[in-house]
């Protein structure tokens, strides 16, 4: 089990606001770590300063030992090696859902169509999605893009997939599906960093629980630690808004 | 009913060629106004103080003036002001696509903020670098979104050539009324005949260019 991802003091500034202040986290292959806080807290910003969205004014992160944030010159590359799946739906309105699934590991790995239709109508079937393959987006549910959206990131071989609050903006009967993706994914072994706010799902699916807010790690453990037994006050009040009492 | 005149020595000819007067102009003119459209629309959309200042100015100048107005301005005013001669046909170049380009820029621009910044952000999320999302992901969106509403404006453009005949240039209507006039007294229906036959005319210039449109529009429909 090496360490995969090298977080190193990180910071990220938007002019005066500092959104994230001096992080630093080591993820290993294999790990899942969720990471939870307050809206606004910094989650998305964090994880889109890791396959370089945003820039970062302090610190390295390192996949794999080479420096990919700040990174000179060409990024593109690097990008894909880490996927990410995005809160809003992201497909492509213009392709169907075959080339959406192909038109990265095509033109970016430049890889034979033959092979990567074949590994696209794998996916799409594992994802039970495989009669879709030449619909388009718009045809599809929430929860269908999302699971379409997985595998799209997963074409490209990411050693990390970065999972950005990928079930907030559905209906909830379709929270299941695309969450159920995620849990073989986990059990496959994929390196993954999520960021949710099914608690349930969180505890499942967490080998490290990660809380920010304030923009530092303000608690990090296991699930069962971090849900049965957390230290800080602030990530007790955190946890308290998820569950209900009578009186 | 007035159609016999255009049969009279070569007058279906002239009014073809005074088409095809009116044609090259809207072609050329167009042709310049999709490629500095697509680079002034593109400006637009970086949304920088400056240039959208200028580029307001230029857009609501030219929806305000009339483009007849334009055309004399360019015409007549850049002679005596500027001691340029310019011709006639070069003049209506210019202010067709300094119209057009006003035009075709906002279209251009409209499409461009319409894209939702997670197209972008995926796509680089992706590994696509900048060339790729714009030429797999970003265009292909705009064009689609663009083509219905650049296609009414080609199709106005075409239509409103036929004001260069006041700076004399002899295209489609200009002959017709010259046939008209010649034929005043053998002929006097002959109005209704020519001008029928040329909104035939512009009615076949413009039919395929809708048509094909409306094929591309039914083909992208997904
Ligand atoms: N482009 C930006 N410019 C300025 N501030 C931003 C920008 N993006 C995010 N922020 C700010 O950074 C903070 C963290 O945002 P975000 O990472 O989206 O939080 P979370 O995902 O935890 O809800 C918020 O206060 C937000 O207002
Ligand atoms: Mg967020």
């Amino acid at each position: 089990m090496g360490e995969i991802l090298t977080i190193k003091n990180l910071s990220k500034r938007y002019e005066e606001l500092t959104v994230l202040d001096n992080i630093s986290l080591s993820v290993n292959k294999g790990e899942v770590v969720v990471i939870v806080g307050p809206s606004g807290c910094g989650k998305s910003t964090f994880l889109r300063c890791l396959n370089g969205l945003e820039d970062i004014q302090d610190g390295t992160v390192a996949l794999g030992g080479d420096i990919i944030n700040p990174l000179k010159g060409n990024k593109s590359r690097s990008r894909e090696k880490i996927g990410m799946v995005f809160q809003s739906y992201d497909l492509f309105p213009h392709k169907t859902i075959l080339q959406n699934l192909t038109l990265a590991p095509i033109k970016v790995a430049k890889r034979k169509k033959d092979e990567v239709t074949k590994e696209a109508l794998e996916l799409l079937e594992r994802v039970g999605l495989s009669s879709k393959k030449n619909s388009y987006p718009r045809q599809l549910s929430g929860g269908q893009k999302q699971r379409v959206a997985i595998v799209r990131a997963l074409i490209m071989h990411p050693e990390v997939l970065l999972l950005d609050e990928i079930t907030a903006a559905l209906d909830p009967e379709m929270v299941r599906e695309v969450l159920d993706v995620v849990l073989s994914l986990a059990k496959e072994g994929r390196t993954m960093l999520i960021v949710t706010h099914e608690m349930s799902f969180a505890r499942a699916v967490a080998d490290r629980m990660i809380f920010l807010d304030g923009g530092k790690i303000v608690e990090e453990g296991s699930a069962q630690e971090f849900f049965d037994a957390p230290q800080t006050d602030r990530l007790k009040k955190f946890l308290q808004t998820f569950s209900y009492d009578k009186d | 009913m007035g159609f016999d005149v255009l049969l009279k020595g070569n007058n279906m000819i002239r009014l073809l060629e005074g088409l095809w007067v009116a044609l090259r102009i809207s072609l050329i003119s167009v042709s310049i106004s999709i490629v500095l459209g697509i680079i002034v629309g593109m400006l637009m959309a970086m949304n920088r103080r400056v240039i959208n200042a200028v580029t307001r100015i230029y857009l609501e100048t030219v929806r305000i003036m009339p483009q007849m107005v334009l055309l004399f301005v360019v015409y007549f005013g850049a002679t005596k002001a500027l001691g340029i001669n310019l011709s006639a046909e070069t003049s209506a170049l210019i202010v067709f696509s300094f119209w057009g380009t006003a035009e075709m820029a906002d279209l251009v621009r409209g499409a461009l903020i319409s894209i939702p910044v997670i197209q972008y952000e995926s796509s680089t999320a992706l590994g696509f670098s900048k060339l790729q999302t714009y030429l797999y992901v970003i265009i292909p969106q705009i064009v689609k979104r663009m083509l219905p509403l650049s296609i009414n404006l080609i199709t106005r453009m075409i239509k409103t050539t036929s004001l260069v005949m006041m700076i004399g240039i002899v295209e489609v209507l200009k002959v017709g009324q010259q046939i008209i006039e010649a034929n005043r007294k053998s002929s006097p229906n002959a109005a209704f005949g020519v001008f029928a036959t040329i909104l035939l005319l512009y009615f076949i210039a413009c039919w395929p260019i809708s048509c094909f449109s409306k094929y591309l529009e039914k083909k992208w429909e997904n």
